[in-house]
């Protein structure tokens, strides 16, 4: 575990050095402890691949004293078991004008479209943390035959419920924003409810599977 | 209840609080006021709790009616308030009578002037908060800038106010700067000792680009001699990223809360209000401070902030 001061408020714990199950499990588990014992000074949690980002309230504490009790708190992280984790299936209309980038990232790997969704919808993935936007999950990995980087320069507006690639990470978008991932379809699921609790379909450490739909199904669900 | 009624809404005129930290894992940045300083002093001088929500007008500001009147209180920029064409003094609270139409217009000074009313702008809460999220469409008054024809509800206030004006010692020592103080951001070894010399000696400028999500600044490319590939982590306010086309961004209120750009420096607690009168253009320089002397700094500001005396004459 190392630390390293982010601002004159904010400190930076890292777990790991690379993105993978190992420090993301020790990221989950130190988040939890944080969110049900959160010391008096903590302001914000930020978790990520193999880091959390802790804002404190410098009124209450300092650096040394976040740092000690974090690493007493990922000691006792540390003895706990994994948290159960679940599996969503989120619906996926491929191609068309829903994934305005499916036949590109096809034609980028020399594959057929169908190949790509097939190989998309393969995979059960990790939500590894929600960051970017409000509900947004990065999720990994993708199979690496469709790994794509992302756009050189990103799109104004990519439209809620577009789920998109960059590099091993695919992404459901929350909301419309303006986005550089390659959008390879669209699911008529709301992934954002500021009005429910929990506000996500997908919270950190959850399991992802993306199922293909048709055209007509997509319309059925998205007015069901 | 009373009410005020937008009758034209300026430039970009928002419902704002002090934010609603504490949701990063849900990826939802704190948002709240870009100047919280002038905020919490526009609510001080109305007897309103520091943290009650008020309006940020930027740039230009809109022109707004109160039907059964207000007691008011302008701060930070001067958008050049006036009433039936008599100015209003910035940093003193004034009374309204019923009917008043309060107008503002391009701004004088900074980028965001604060209009906070006895008793608060009253919206739904969203996570403990009022503010608006714009980037989002979340919290404030339906999630969204103002426009003509709204109209919000005012709170009961709470005490029973009078005539008061912020002091000019306490005006001197919260001014807003064109050097931000920062300390070292946790991927400062990434740039060498040269590209750092050139990030605290040159002018940046503020881009028409930017926003409350960060503010692009332009100016001599700095270079990252990146060793290894930067993994995505949590990002905080202030915290000044470096493109790849090494171009500075600041990350501010409305921010992605998780990034992949290496930060070379963060902008100190005592400057982060600062940050919200920056307008498009103009030039600005960082300097470097310890994070021990940022930290003293934020604990003077926030026991000024904490002392009516040395506020209010």
């Amino acid at each position: 575990m190392q630390f390293r001061a982010a601002s004159d408020q904010a400190i930076l714990v890292y777990l790991g050095e690379e993105i993978g199950q190992a420090a993301h499990e020790r990221v989950v588990k130190l988040l939890r402890m944080l969110q049900q014992e959160p010391p008096r000074w903590i302001r914000n949690v930020q978790p990520a691949y193999c880091s959390l980002l802790v804002n404190f309230d410098l009124s209450l504490a300092d650096h040394a004293e976040v740092e000690e009790t974090i690493r007493s708190y990922e000691q006792r992280a540390e003895k706990q078991r994994a948290p159960k984790t679940r599996t969503i299936e989120i619906p996926v209309c491929y191609g068309g004008e829903f994934g305005t980038d499916l036949e590109e990232v096809a034609a980028a790997h020399g594959l057929k479209p169908e190949k790509v969704i097939e190989l998309h919808s393969s995979e059960t993935y990790r939500a590894y943390f929600l960051g970017f936007a409000p509900g947004f999950a990065y999720l990994g990995e993708v199979p690496a035959a469709i790994a794509t980087p992302r756009l050189s320069s990103p799109r104004k507006r990519v439209l809620a419920g577009s789920v998109g690639i960059a590099g091993r990470q695919t992404a459901v978008y929350p909301m419309t924003t303006p986005g550089g991932w390659r959008v390879l379809g669209r699911t008529p699921l709301r992934v954002f409810h500021a009005d429910r609790k929990p506000m996500g379909l997908i919270t950190i450490g959850d399991r992802v599977r993306f199922r293909p739909i048709s055209g007509e199904v997509f319309e059925k669900l998205e007015n069901a | 209840m009373s009410s005020l009624v937008v009758e034209s809404a300026g430039l970009l005129s928002t419902v704002q609080d002090l934010g609603r930290p504490g949701f990063g894992s849900e990826g939802i940045s704190a948002s709240g006021a870009a100047d919280p300083v002038a905020l919490r002093l526009g609510n001080l001088l109305v007897e309103n709790e520091p943290g009650a929500a008020g309006l940020e007008l930027t740039l230009v500001g809109g022109s707004f009616r109160f039907p059964d009147g207000a007691i008011v209180a302008l701060t930070g920029a001067d958008l050049g308030a006036a009433v039936n064409g008599r100015p209003l003094e910035v940093w003193t609270s004034h009374t309204l009578e019923p009917g008043t139409r309060l107008e503002f217009g391009a701004t004088k000074n900074f980028a965001r002037g604060y209009l906070t009313v006895a008793g608060g702008i009253q919206v739904d809460s969203f996570l403990g908060s009022a503010s608006t999220h714009v980037l989002s469409g979340l919290g404030g008054f339906e999630g969204r800038a103002l426009r003509k024809g709204d109209r919000l509800r005012i709170g009961k206030p709470a005490r029973k106010t009078r005539k008061r004006r912020v002091t000019q010692a306490a005006l001197y020592a919260l001014k807003p700067r064109k050097i931000l103080r920062v300390t070292e951001g946790p991927q400062a070894e990434w740039f060498s000792e040269q590209v750092k010399q050139v990030f605290y000696r040159d002018m940046f400028r503020v881009s028409e680009a930017s926003d409350r999500v960060g503010l692009r600044l332009e100016g001599t490319a700095l270079t990252c001699n990146a060793t290894k590939e930067m993994i995505t982590e949590g990002v905080s306010l202030g915290a000044v990223q470096v493109t790849p086309s090494g171009q500075p961004i600041i990350l501010f209120v409305e921010q992605q809360t998780s990034g992949g750009y290496p930060k070379i420096a963060n902008i100190i607690g005592a400057d982060l209000h600062r940050i919200g009168q920056l307008r498009p253009r103009v030039e600005i320089r960082f300097q470097r401070t310890s994070l021990a002397v940022a930290q003293s700094l934020w604990m003077e500001q926030e026991r000024l902030l904490n002392t009516p005396e040395q506020l209010f004459e």
